[in-house]
């Protein structure tokens, strides 16, 4: 039987066309037992136009058109073509290893991939010790945002004295514009409950519990399924593997409440209650899930686990920086040309990810500023795109790791209206179980709204500053302690958009309708009537070729005429 | 309404199977609430109280679950539920505009429903599409990159499956 020798891997996420050109010219070249044509959803972050990638020379074709084929096909027969593509050789897979090469709903793709081998050499001939100290030596630190060493955390709850334990995974993933936690669970079930059966010998712990968003439905059929597959086959559930140790998973549907991503407050939503966030300590560690000691980390930092035994915690340590080991992955979004999943080693700069992983920002405009950490981050402004990523250099300017949303912005959006955005977010969120969260963020968002519709006052400034940082300090848990993060590092970074707002009553970046005015040039005008007919509140007046004027009373400063003047007589000012 | 009276009686009798079906009731208040919403379409007081002297908890504390999850709703939904995503990438990329352009076409604040209940109108956070943002969907049907002038052409291709007209 003649063997495959080389694989062609197409992006079909945008459409068929190239992979069936593809697969058309396999067979028209007769190559049908040597060069296989597979489909894939995309390598990471998308840029326009088809991606193919051939295997075994690991190079891309990018802007692949049908007609490329052939040629594409003969490269590939004699075991070359394609050429590294920055936006995707940069990736270091570990935590995405899977994610869009294995069938997620097939345990024996996962298995192939040395699926349930950590498992199994942790049970086997490693103690609960062992797999503790591994994980601290692979310097792993939490994914979910805050950057606790895993190891550290892994021995408290093994240390706290319990029959009942449990493991939990927090795949809330609440950060607005991020989505690094639904690839994996949706591409990589099995990794995160292999990781989990690991946690649990090493913690002591029989029972695990996923808190999936409800947001994400084929996340939860993809686990649900992934359960079903390796309890048949021995590798979840009782006696695994003939070793003794048990260890059954479950599923918990959240209900859409970003608090419930902190780690107490999921656990109170796990027992069916609201879901505010608890006093720590004690921390849930010692006392967690139905006040038994619990585990919880994030998804991404299960998904890193096996590959620490796989490899050696050796291996992971040699990846990143000094304090921050592995990679991480992050979802680039925004104005920037490439979206998508991207995952780095630690240390690689805001610059490498924005221009060459990203492509730079979108129709050539100007960049202004990349968002990280959501709502509980800030906003990094372009004379530090230098700065390599890490928990520490994030947080020393100001934002922070996150969980990792990445949202480019350019020289159209406004800072102030950005920071009124996030609090807007915030004060929705916050539970209202403590006053300096719930009243506190209402006050810097009343003071961020005036500001952006042209009513602030100059006092505000250091008014939002104190406030900020008395929030900081006195709010009961992560959300309100991070919360005046967006407006503190806008302050800081951008404080001439604050004045531009508050002195001028201008928005320099032409986002803050309220400051706005359309106006047409009578020079320029026509008076075609196009503006007028369009106008969905009539507001325009004027007669046939003579000049148009708008009635800024009434104007709800949509843009349509503007958008529709043939003649460019219509201007924002 | 005896027919409306007869309907929910034979939902919450499904509703009842459920909860006997469950191992324990214990912390099962927030999975239960989820069936309930999947069979009733919302939760009304009368599914609420139903709910807590089923599971023996006191209705305020239902209440207060119901109302703290943005996912519970007390009032019926539209046959086609509009979401907006609301997300960081898809406001970034003018997803306000978007949101605007479906409340003037439909004439309804976000949260609402038309008055023939045919559409319901929300925002969401980030349904992790964000690289095509802006996003929205329509009972569940993702749509991406979309403009103000394709909000227009969405509402009449669900109308069209309706036979109706915008009201
Ligand atoms: C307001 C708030 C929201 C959070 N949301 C999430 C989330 O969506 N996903 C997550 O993994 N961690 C989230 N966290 C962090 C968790 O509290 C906790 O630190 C994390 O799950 C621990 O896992 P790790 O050590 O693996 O990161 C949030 C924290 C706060 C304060
Ligand atoms: S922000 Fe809209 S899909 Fe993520």
């Amino acid at each position: 039987m003649a063997k495959i020798t080389s694989n062609i891997l197409v992006d079909v996420s945008g459409g068929k066309d190239v992979y069936n050109a593809l697969a058309k010219a396999v067979s028209a070249a007769g190559l049908g037992k040597s060069v296989q044509v597979a489909a894939v959803d995309g390598f990471g972050v998308k840029a326009e136009g088809a991606v193919v990638k051939v295997l075994p020379s690991g190079g891309y074709y990018t802007g692949v058109a049908p007609e490329d084929a052939d040629r594409i096909v003969q490269a590939a027969a004699s075991g070359e073509g394609g050429s590294p593509v920055p936006a995707y050789t940069t990736n270091v897979r570990v935590a995405l290893k899977n994610v869009g090469y294995i069938d997620p709903a097939s345990i024996d793709d996962y298995i192939a991939t040395r699926g349930y081998e950590a498992l199994g050499g942790c049970l086997t001939n490693n103690t609960p010790q062992d797999v503790i100290a591994a994980v601290k030596a692979s310097g792993l630190r939490g994914r979910g945002g805050a950057g606790f060493p895993t190891g550290l955390k892994w021995e408290f709850a093994g240390k706290s004295a319990g029959d009942k334990k449990y493991v939990i995974c927090n795949a809330d993933e609440g950060d607005p514009g991020a989505f690094m936690d639904r690839s994996v669970l949706e591409g990589d079930p099995h990794a995160v409950l292999e990781a989990m059966a690991i946690c649990g010998y090493a913690i002591g712990a029989d029972e695990g519990v996923i808190y999936c968003r409800a947001e994400y439905p084929l996340a939860v059929a993809r686990l649900e399924n992934a359960i079903n597959q390796a309890e048949a086959l021995g590798l979840l559930g009782d006696n695994i593997l003939g070793t003794g140790f048990s260890f059954k998973i479950s599923i918990n549907l959240g209900a859409g409440a970003f608090v419930c991503g902190e780690e107490t407050a999921l656990i109170n939503s796990i027992e069916g209650q609201r879901g505010e966030p608890r006093l720590k300590p004690p921390f849930p560690a010692a006392a967690g899930l139905w006040m038994k000691p619990s585990n919880v980390n994030n998804v991404e930092t299960y998904a890193c686990v096996r590959h620490i035994f796989l490899n050696g915690p050796e291996w992971f340590a040699g990846i990143g920086t000094e304090k921050s080991k592995g990679t991480k992955v992050f979802a680039l979004a925004g104005k920037i040309n490439n979206v998508g999943l991207i995952e780095v080693p630690m240390g690689t700069t805001l610059r490498e990810i924005i221009y060459d992983i990203g492509g730079g920002i979108r129709g050539g405009k100007q960049f202004k500023a990349i968002q990280t950490g959501g709502p509980s981050g800030g906003c990094i402004p372009a004379s530090l795109l230098d700065l390599p990523i890490d928990y520490e250099s994030l947080a020393s300017v100001g934002s922070m790791m996150g969980s990792g949303g990445l949202i480019v912005m350019d020289e159209d959006d406004c800072m102030v209206n950005i920071a009124r955005y996030y609090l807007d977010f915030t004060v929705e969120e916050s539970c209202g179980k403590c006053t300096p969260c719930r009243i506190g963020n209402m006050r810097l968002l009343e003071m961020l709204e005036e500001i952006t519709s042209g009513k602030g006052k100059p006092e505000y400034i250091n008014e939002l500053r104190e406030l900020g940082e008395v929030i900081k300090d006195a709010s009961l848990c992560g959300l309100g302690q991070t919360a005046p993060n967006p407006v503190l590092s806008t302050m800081h970074y951008f404080m001439d958009e604050y004045e531009a707002h508050i002195r001028d009553h201008k928005c320099p970046a032409g986002a803050c309708s309220a400051l706005l005015k359309y106006v047409i040039d009578p020079e320029k005008c026509t008076g075609c009537t196009l503006c007028a007919r369009n106008c969905p509140v009539d507001c325009i007046a004027g007669e046939r070729r003579k000049t148009h004027v708008i009635d800024q009373e009434r104007c709800i400063k949509c843009g349509t005429c503007m958008a529709k003047c043939r003649f460019g007589a219509i201007s924002r000012v | 309404m005896p027919v409306a009276d007869t309907d929910m009686a034979a939902k919450l009798a499904e509703l009842d199977a459920y909860i006997d079906s469950l191992p324990t009731k214990e912390g099962k208040l927030i999975t239960v609430l989820h069936k309930a919403q999947d069979i009733i379409g919302y939760l009304p007081f009368d599914a609420q109280h139903h709910i807590a002297r089923r599971l023996g908890v006191p209705s305020s504390k239902v209440y207060g679950v119901v109302t703290f999850y943005s996912f519970f709703n007390i009032k019926p939904k539209g046959k086609y539920k509009i979401a907006c995503c609301m997300g960081t990438a898809c406001f970034v990329r003018g997803a306000q505009a978007i949101v605007d352009e479906f409340k003037k076409r439909l004439s309804v604040e976000t949260g609402e429903a038309t008055k023939d209940m045919l559409f319901s109108l929300d925002t969401i956070r980030c349904v992790g599409a964000c690289g095509l943002a802006p996003v929205i969907s329509v009972n569940g049907k993702i749509y991406g990159r979309v403009a103000p002038d394709d909000v227009n052409k969405i509402i009449e291709e669900y109308m069209a499956k309706d036979g109706g007209s915008v009201g």
